[in-house]
């Protein structure tokens, strides 16, 4: 079986600290990391070839330090590895990522099942998977929690919902997107550090994949950002220390109104 | 030619665009700031940030649409067991306002089972149009019979403005119908509004887990469309003499085909209030010490009807699952109080819950950063505070 996985590499934000002064991001020293998300994605493709055989191919698209990225996913168990890098590419908004991401898909020809995280934790979309499923005319079931079964021509999902989740079965080829509670993501082996230092990454620019240059990039992104600020901070409030009775005497005074209709 | 520029003779050598970089792709080459083409992804803020307007973002203009064609402003209804959830009425009261703004009509899309009488609920509330699509194919929701009935209905009306909820649902559906209709979608908005002058939508929503917010326009494809995060904007109120139209809408039964099949929905009764839903969240963290501990949370919540919440440390060491996670990883939630209890206030866990209306922290560290965010913090022994608090609006509900 052939597995995707696409994955995104963002600003690690587990180290991020707030300049309390201007209550901005302070991005020194950020260093950049797979999608929080899509780790759980790589997993649950690298399972799925443990289970059916096969290989699993990261994708990644980026300018050239995803590398990295693709580096540490094949030291976690991914097969191959693809980089789509090209100036071309910048700015893309998440129609012309699911676009190029898809063509990319294409060119690979043979693949039974693409994995994606939930959603990128800079962007926040949740956007690029049922993208990628609707540029290849593919099924696609977001918020996977657990695959029950998968074989080469269909798979049994469940489907995380607000109340609880929903049973699927989906054809293949299908796009899965996947959370955090389908798996723990392994450690990398040494060996695969190893295998992944040496492996070859194939780079894909934009004249290798047969895309169409009105649907890449900045001129093929239908969005605009015209404006970026921070928000207001959120001003720290009344802090109350004491005897327990009276805090809590006077939280309720100043909270009375929120609570009235409980009363 | 598209691309990024500095301007040389503007550029100053005030680095307020290194500082607005998000990809830190902009250095210093004597007094001019330079571009690192390797990391800039052409997001645009710098030029934003520049007061000197020296940066230049170029970009090759796409039309190919008549875009003057688009009238009006629509809402995808949301329909969960033939029930009309609430994130529709609050799409249907601001639809209503940007409609009146443009000067256009409110319509509304509704699909499902047996919904005529949903459908002029949604006439009370604000709608002047309703495109009904009932089919048993219709009953649940599925990714692909939806898409195809939307695309096909916003192709045949075009309005300008489509809005959708920003829910499990609406993200994985209209995701799909926005590439089919080659055209933009902006994720989670938390702010809409109206450019008149260029009849632009402009969607405001929060990047980086809420520590950048964007506004984003599009300018050149039409619909518009956005997903509109849940309890951010205000219900429309129902209005019973409210005259609309219900318009009834067939489609053959191979566009209604679904190549996913449910064979089973389950709901999970674990904790009975939906988190995203709640009007009141009480959460708990590493403060608790123990899973067992999670019963005075449960208690405060039970006496306030609020949901559970917890953040990713409690989650992670198993006293809780998944389900009630609130953050970046977990759930984004707005309700009218967040009480955190024993939660130092990690800015994962900030992402998901800075924009409740009110925030109340009860924690032991005095410098907990959570304090920097709460409308009313108090500095003490959770196991002490919180069950007097439960205690206390206890005696008030009697």
């Amino acid at each position: 079986m052939n597995i995707v996985v696409c994955i995104k590499q963002v600003p690690d934000t587990t180290n991020v600290r707030i300049d309390p002064n201007t209550n901005t991001l302070i991005r020194e020293g950020v260093e950049s990391v797979i999608n929080p998300f899509d780790m759980y994605a790589i997993e649950e493709a690298v399972r799925t070839k443990e289970k059916t055989g096969g290989k699993v191919i990261v994708i990644s698209m980026g300018p050239p330090q995803v590398e990295t990225a693709l580096r540490e996913a094949l030291s976690l168990g991914c097969d191959e590895a693809i980089l789509l890098s090209d100036r071309a590419f910048a700015g893309s908004d998440t129609w012309a990522t699911s676009y190029t991401l898809a063509m990319a898909i294409k060119k690979i020809k043979d693949f039974n099942v693409i994995f994606c995280g939930k959603q990128a934790s800079d962007g926040d979309t949740a956007q690029v998977g049922p993208g990628i499923s609707a540029h290849l005319d593919i099924p696609q079931v977001t918020y996977v929690k657990k695959i029950e079964k998968i074989d080469e021509k269909s798979a049994i999902v469940y489907r995380m919902t607000e109340e609880g989740y929903d049973v699927i079965e989906t054809p293949l080829p299908v796009v899965l997107t996947v959370v955090k509670e389908i798996n723990t993501p392994r450690i990398p082996s040494l060996k695969g550090k190893m295998t992944a230092k040496k492996a070859q990454i194939l780079a894909w620019k934009a004249q290798d994949l047969n895309v169409n240059d009105k649907f890449i990039g900045l001129n093929g992104s239908p969005t605009q950002v015209v404006k970026i600020f921070t928000p207001s901070p959120r001003s720290g409030g009344e802090i109350f220390q004491g005897e327990t009775d009276e805090v809590v005497v006077k939280l309720i005074d100043r909270i009375k109104d929120e609570l009235k209709p409980k009363f | 030619m598209t691309g990024i520029e500095i301007l040389s003779d503007k550029c100053v050598g005030c680095k307020a665009c290194l500082k607005a970089c998000p990809y830190d792709a902009i250095y210093m080459q004597g007094k001019l700031a330079v571009i690192d083409e390797a990391k800039c992804t052409l997001c645009g803020a710098c030029v934003q940030a520049c007061k000197f307007d020296a940066i230049i973002l170029r970009k090759e203009e796409e039309t190919q649409k008549d875009i003057s064609e688009y009238k009006g402003v629509c809402v995808i209804a949301e329909q969960k067991k033939g029930i009309i959830q609430s994130v529709t009425y609050e799409l249907l009261g601001k639809g209503r306002e940007l409609a009146d703004r443009l000067n256009v009509e409110l319509s509304c899309i509704l699909m499902g089972h047996n919904m005529e009488e949903s459908a002029h609920e949604l006439i009370f509330r604000g709608a002047d149009k309703v495109y009904l699509v009932d089919s048993e194919k219709l009953t649940h929701y599925q990714d692909e019979p939806y898409t195809r009935v939307i695309t096909e209905l916003i192709n045949e009306y075009k309005p300008e403005i489509v809005l959708c909820g920003a829910t499990s649902i609406g993200r994985s559906l209209i995701s799909r119908v926005a590439i089919n209709l080659r055209t933009g979608l902006t994720a989670d908005c938390t702010g809409l509004d109206i450019d008149e002058e260029r009849r632009l939508l402009l969607q405001t929503r929060p990047a980086f887990g809420g520590n950048i917010m964007a506004t984003i326009i599009c300018p050149n494809h039409r619909p518009q469309m956005s997903t509109v995060r849940h309890k951010v904007m205000k219900e429309a109120e129902v209005d019973k003499t409210r005259k609309g139209e219900v318009i009834k809408k067939t489609f053959p039964d191979k566009l209604l085909a679904s190549r996913t099949k449910i064979l089973k929905a389950v709901e999970e009764e674990t904790e009975k209030i939906n988190l995203t839903e709640a009007d009141f969240i009480v959460s708990g963290g590493r403060g608790l010490g123990c899973p067992e501990n999670f019963s005075v949370i449960r208690e405060l919540a039970g006496t306030l009807n609020a949901a559970v919440g917890a953040s990713r440390a409690a989650v992670d060491a198993d006293w809780i699952s998944y389900a009630h996670q609130v953050g970046q990883t977990g759930k984004t939630v707005c309700p009218k109080i967040y009480i955190a209890c024993g939660i130092s206030g990690q800015i994962q866990h900030l992402a998901g819950m800075s924009s409740s209306d009110i925030i109340i922290a009860i924690n032991k560290d005095p410098d907990a950063p959570i304090f920097k965010v709460a409308t009313y913090g108090i500095v003490g022994d959770l196991f002490q505070i919180v069950p007097a608090l439960a205690k206390k609006i206890k005696e008030l509900t009697r």
